[in-house]
């Protein structure tokens, strides 16, 4: 019964309730005075009919007494009351004794009013002949004025009960009627509070589900389209990303146990040895020695997959600064114009000029120092393993194609087959045939998290044979163009 | 040279401590920022060591407070955010080197002792010269017992950073920070295979070697006679 009475509150408490409610007291007041002054009016029409069909008759009976004194006018009220209309007559003397007239009596209600009022009366007949029945009558409202005419005094009245009637059922009517309307505007604020109320639960019940940590759960759609539809699909759109971060996350915990673990154990391994060796002082040094640089290498290694990680879970701060492209590959290419020489390598660079981005700079040019780096090492080894090259080249371009600035880096080395191209952009994937070599394993994909930091790309190209490298990062706006051109 | 280390986790400030005794410095050390700065207003100090994350002021704001009163006591920041923003925030609050944990300690040595450097006026000198080998900075022209020697801009940029550090070491990192203006590990020796250019041009056909290696450390230019 709680839970009912929680739910019950819940409802009574959500928005929409209280907006229906609101809506239904506005409409209620607007209505109520629309009938209201319809009323009025139709009432004051109806008053004012009244009133001067009583001012005619009485201007008529005036001109019957001109005409035919006392007895003239005494005929015209009988005949009159005789008509069984709404019309009411008194006439009588001026001590108040009736002489004709379908009225009984000087209505008590009119005494003392010498401009006439309204009053009750009941008259069987008229009663009868207006419609009802029997003796048991019911009062009828009238007016009167009165009139002295030829020496005697006149009352001229109208029975306006209709008009009592007409405003007892526009009462009753509007009663009902606004009744009606509170309650069903009750209902339908309830209802709707509680549709909407079901819908929040169940928004309610998967966010619980989230939080003890189910990501994959999404909020319910009903794809109506409607406002609660477009927050559940945005929210959940956050949640994707969310689920997409956090499973990059743990890829890369798994990454560096599985990766880390190893260098780790090694690093272990030499201080161990060298703490063993007879030899003593020398081979400790040694170990030690052996020891700081395995370090520094496990360390290389965790500064990139962190950076990684950061890359690719950041935006591109307020680090990005307009550089020319051509000038930064130029001056990177020349850093490793020597290693290329010393590896008897072609190192080129074929640019067309100024290609502006929008980027970060210490990024980019780690990134294509990454790609010179990479191109150099396994065109040498692809050499020292004694394949016959007679194209011994690195060739870098940077060009300006469909929009978007490419750098592409050329080697003769030994390529990556099409079916690995994917793989290796991913952190830490070395093909089995390198693993020996130094290096990270994380340098291709640290490009391509800068890439995709810049809204760009990276792809794999053959190179028949060696491996070409292309990374996409769109061009910066024309100068004044507001906002960033990444 | 009188050290100040401004760092709160004392195992690293220990180490400091011993290490730069051993390589001939004294060093005192401050374990919170504002202990560090009172210190440091204390002058006599010839370098600063300022941990960027410290209790009560951090390392930014006691290297920023010194500046607005006109300490100009080189500072060498020490982090473990290591982003290029990171760098960049320490060196605008007045840093004048930044470097990431972990650090070798040989490389921070090598920085203190250039920084040291920098702070007398010689490096301003538009003429440096180590042994025979000349260098004018205005002209760009280097000499070597006379014989004019044919470098590269960025040959007689690597030189010129060398001599104007001579006698002191200088690390790969500090060579294409300051060089090059690159701040990222190129992983490859592209450093040594400059150097060793360099060191082709300049020593090849004579008898005493001025530029040398430092074993896990860097490289040196110096006269050996002197």
């Amino acid at each position: 019964m709680t839970a009912l009475g929680n739910f019950a509150g819940a409802l009574l408490r959500t928005t929409a309730f209280r907006l229906a409610l609101a809506a239904v007291a506005v409409f209620l007041l607007a209505a109520g005075l629309i009938v209201y002054v319809m009323f009025w009016q139709t009432n004051r029409v109806l008053t004012e009919q009244a009133v001067a069909t009583v001012n005619s008759e009485i201007a008529v009976l005036q001109r019957e007494a001109l005409t035919g004194g006392p007895a003239g006018l005494n005929a015209a009220v009988l005949s009159r009351s005789l008509a069984l209309g709404p019309g009411l007559y008194f006439l009588s003397d001026r001590r108040g004794n009736k002489i004709a007239g379908n009225l009984s009596r000087i209505p008590p209600e009119l005494s003392g009013l010498p401009n006439g009022g309204v009053f009750n009366y009941r008259n069987p007949a008229l009663a009868a002949a207006l419609g009802e029945n029997g003796t048991d009558v019911d009062p009828r409202l009238a007016f009167a004025v009165p009139v002295d005419v030829a020496g005697l005094r006149i009352y001229v009245g109208r029975d306006i009960e209709d008009q009592r009637q007409l405003a007892t059922r526009v009462r009753l009517i509007s009663l009902f009627g606004f009744g009606a309307l509170a309650l069903l505007g009750l209902l339908g604020g309830l209802l709707v509070s509680w549709m909407v109320l079901r819908r929040v639960d169940r928004i309610n019940s998967a966010s619980k589900a989230i939080m003890s940590g189910d990501l994959s759960q999404r909020l319910p759609v009903t794809g109506s389209g409607d406002e609660l539809d477009s927050l559940a699909e945005s929210l959940n759109q956050m949640l994707g990303r969310i689920e997409q971060l956090m499973s990059g996350l743990r890829e890369v915990s798994d990454n560096i146990a599985h990766d880390l673990k190893t260098p780790l154990n090694r690093l272990r391994n030499r201080a161990e040895a060298a703490l063993r060796d007879p030899r003593g002082g020398e081979a400790q040094r040694e170990g030690l020695e052996a020891t700081i640089e395995a370090a520094d290498e496990l360390m290389t290694t965790f500064n990139a997959l962190l950076l990684i990680a950061r890359l690719e879970a950041g935006a591109l701060e307020d680090s990005a600064v307009e550089l020319n492209l051509s000038n930064l590959v130029n001056d990177v290419a020349e850093l490793y114009e020597p290693v290329a020489d010393e590896a008897k390598l072609a190192l080129t660079v074929r640019e067309s000029g100024s290609i502006r981005i929008r980027a970060n700079q210490q990024l980019i040019t780690q990134a294509v120092a990454n790609l010179i780096d990479n191109a150099i090492k396994y065109s040498a080894r692809q050499m020292a393993v004694g394949a016959a090259q007679s194209d011994r080249s690195v060739k870098v371009s940077v060009e300006v194609v469909d929009g978007a600035a490419e750098i592409s880096v050329a080697d003769r080395g030994p390529g990556i087959a099409p079916e690995d191209r994917e793989r290796v952009l991913k952190r830490f994937v070395r093909l089995e045939k390198s693993r020996t070599a130094p290096g990270t394993g994380l340098g291709l994909s640290l490009v391509a998290a800068v890439a995709r930091l810049h809204n760009g790309g990276v792809r794999l190209e053959d190179n028949k044979p060696g491996l070409v490298v292309v990374m996409r990062v769109p061009i910066a706006l024309d100068k004044g163009a507001e906002g960033r051109a990444s | 040279m009188r050290v100040l280390v401004i760092e709160d986790d004392r195992e690293t400030a220990a180490f400091l401590q011993k290490s730069l005794k051993e390589s001939g410095h004294t060093a005192d050390l401050a374990e919170d920022g504002e202990g560090g700065l009172s210190m440091a207003r204390g002058g006599g100090y010839d370098i600063l060591i300022v941990d960027r994350m410290l209790p009560q002021l951090d390392g930014l704001t006691v290297v920023k407070t010194l500046r607005q009163e006109e300490d100009r006591t080189p500072a060498l920041i020490l982090s473990a955010l290591g982003d290029v923003d990171d760098r960049v925030k320490g060196l605008r609050a007045g840093g004048d080197d930044y470097l990431t944990k972990p650090y070798a300690y040989t490389e921070l040595l090598a920085r203190i002792e250039a920084l040291a450097r920098r702070a007398t006026p010689e490096e301003q000198a538009t003429r440096l010269s180590v042994g025979d080998l000349m260098l004018d900075r205005l002209s760009h022209r280097v000499t070597r017992s006379g014989e004019s020697v044919q470098l590269q801009p960025r040959e007689f940029r690597l030189l010129e950073y060398l001599m104007k550090h001579a006698g002191q070491v200088v690390t790969r990192t500090m060579l294409l920070e300051n060089v090059w203006d690159y701040h990222f590990d190129p992983q490859t020796n592209v450093i040594d295979v400059h150097v060793s250019r360099l060191r082709a041009k300049i020593d090849k056909n004579f008898a005493t070697p001025l530029l040398h290696t430092v074993r896990g450390a860097g490289y040196m230019i110096r006269d050996s006679a002197g």
